[in-house]
């Protein structure tokens, strides 16, 4: 690891002045930003320790029946927050797929957003990585790509955002609460992390020195709460990384749906969300053959990066999936194995 | 410049000069406070060796700066123990063979810990096999430590239903 300057600010206005200088990198858990620096990957001069600031680390159920996560609520603390789960069960299950118990007792809601990559080329110094180095090439393209991009992707980068947190988040119309220099700003996260172009090394809207501290959730999130859920496959059971993941959340009136929200994960360099798939099964039947036309609509711009074409067909059969089992109602408790597409349901699938 | 960082470690509280911003919470227990149970692993987030309770949450002390965690109280292997009494988790660890090397064992045990406290893994095997999955065991005694959680378990809340009694 590099060394670096440790500072620890007071107040959120100090944090941004030190955090601006060039160099400097916001320090919260850590649990990605030191396996980057031990590895090399990324080696920031100066350190801004955030997790002493004060009143980053509520959850507020707000005025018009929205809530506000504090940028340092850990991963754990808003999954097991009773009325969030209630309230927002595909955002608590994909949280509980994610990492593993020790990580996700760590891990801040800030820092989930801002997580880089699990590129393998990007993590390893030796290669080729325009995102770590610009303009140096990208080993990834004819590399072993089979967990790579299949949307968004572009010549320059084919990484994938590795965040399941962001999926629903993305979905369910997040906005992300932003402090810096000129005061504070709110983007919705669909605008938050960009897609690569020509230049993958800025992930992000983030201006030198902006802090997020806080991730809201509108109060009509809450109105899929029945028929919610997130499905994820794994390359083992627990603790990896989506191969390709999706958030379904619908509102049923009778047997029709009438609103329907939709997001992929593992797919692309950011959390993607999908309102063609939206459009179709919005005042339609609750009926198989309209899932499949959703997911046909979700991907129609997908196309492999490499050797990773069975992403396709992948993606299709979990958006399915996580349609018909949103469709089947959010379960009363959270399954054992949140996110899994092995799960049974009765009636419906496996069943 | 040093860094004074103040920690409470298995009850007692130690002030600390760190020279070097760089020191993880890890090498701060094994190589500066004597506390070598902890172990070092991977050192990269990914075995749970180094699985220690900090402010009541289980959580990778690889991964965590020492000096971020200025007024922590950490519970470390070496605090679980009653004296010469094992920690009923311990105790179940060696009644159903829950390790053969031995090296993955202190995170282990602490992670149990943090789970049991969870309180989320009920007597079903599945959620516990997911509730451990952050501590990887290469002698591969998943299924001594399955059973060692689940007998801990119901001993912890026997004796905690006997204190409300």
């Amino acid at each position: 690891m590099n060394s670096f300057d440790y500072i620890r600010p007071a107040t959120v206005q100090a944090a941004v002045v030190a955090a601006s200088e060039p160099g400097a990198a916001y320090l919260a858990a850590g649990t990605n930003l030191l396996d980057l620096m031990k590895g090399g990957v990324t080696r920031p001069r100066r350190l801004v320790d955030i997790t002493h600031l004060p009143d980053l680390d509520h959850i507020d159920e707000l005025p018009d029946g929205g809530v506000r996560i504090g940028a340092l609520v850990r991963n754990a603390e808003l999954a097991r927050n009773a009325t969030f789960a209630r309230r927002f069960p595909a955002v608590a299950e994909a949280l509980l797929s994610g990492a593993s118990a020790q990580l996700r007792n760590a891990a801040t809601v800030g820092g989930n957003l801002l997580q880089r990559t699990r590129c393998a080329y990007f993590y390893d110094v030796a290669s080729a990585c325009n995102k770590r180095s610009p303009g140096a090439g990208c080993d990834a393209r004819g590399g072993d790509n089979r967990l790579h991009a299949i949307m968004g992707w572009s010549e320059s980068c084919i990484a994938t955002h590795p965040s399941d947190f962001c999926v629903p988040l993305v979905a369910l119309d997040a906005v992300v609460e932003i402090e810096g220099g000129a005061g504070r700003r709110e983007i919705p996260l669909e605008m938050f992390h960009r897609l690569p172009g020509d230049g993958p090394e800025r992930e992000t809207v983030l201006e030198p020195g902006e802090m997020i501290v806080a991730v809201r959730l509108p109060p009509e999130a809450a109105r899929f709460a029945a028929h919610s859920r997130y499905v994820k496959v794994r390359e083992r059971t627990s603790y990896a990384f989506a191969v390709v993941s999706a958030a379904a959340a619908l509102r049923i009136e009778g047997s029709t749906i009438a609103a329907a929200r939709l997001a992929l994960g593992g797919v692309a360099t950011k959390p993607w969300r999908s309102p063609e798939a939206e459009q179709i099964l919005a005042a339609a039947p609750i009926d198989a053959s309209i899932f499949r036309r959703a997911a046909e609509a979700a991907l129609a711009e997908a196309k492999p990066s490499g050797d990773n074409g069975f992403k396709l067909e992948l993606a299709r059969r979990i958006i399915v999936r996580a349609i018909a089992l949103a469709a089947a109602g959010t379960p009363e408790r959270m399954p054992a194995l949140p996110g899994s597409p092995f799960a049974t349901v009765a009636g419906v699938i496996h069943g | 410049m040093t860094f004074s960082t103040t920690l409470t470690v298995n009850g007692v509280t130690r002030t600390i000069e760190l020279d070097d911003p760089r020191v993880t919470l890890l090498d701060l227990l094994r190589e500066r406070l004597d506390l070598p149970g902890t172990k070092k692993g991977c050192d990269r987030g990914q075995c749970g060796a180094c699985t220690v309770i900090v402010d009541g949450r289980r959580i990778n002390s690889c991964l965590a700066l020492a000096v971020s965690h200025h007024g922590a109280h950490v519970l470390t292997i070496e605090g679980v123990a009653d004296g010469n009494r094992l920690h009923p988790v311990q105790e179940a660890f060696l009644a159903h063979d829950g390790l053969q090397c031995g090296f993955c064992t202190p995170g282990q045990i602490m992670s149990a810990i943090g789970l049991i406290n969870e309180g989320e893994a009920y007597d079903d095997p599945e959620r516990v096999r997911e509730g451990m999955s952050g501590n990887l065991c290469r002698c591969g005694a998943y299924q001594g430590i399955t059973q060692a959680v689940l007998d801990a378990q119901k001993v912890l809340q026997a004796a905690r239903s006997q204190e409300v009694a």
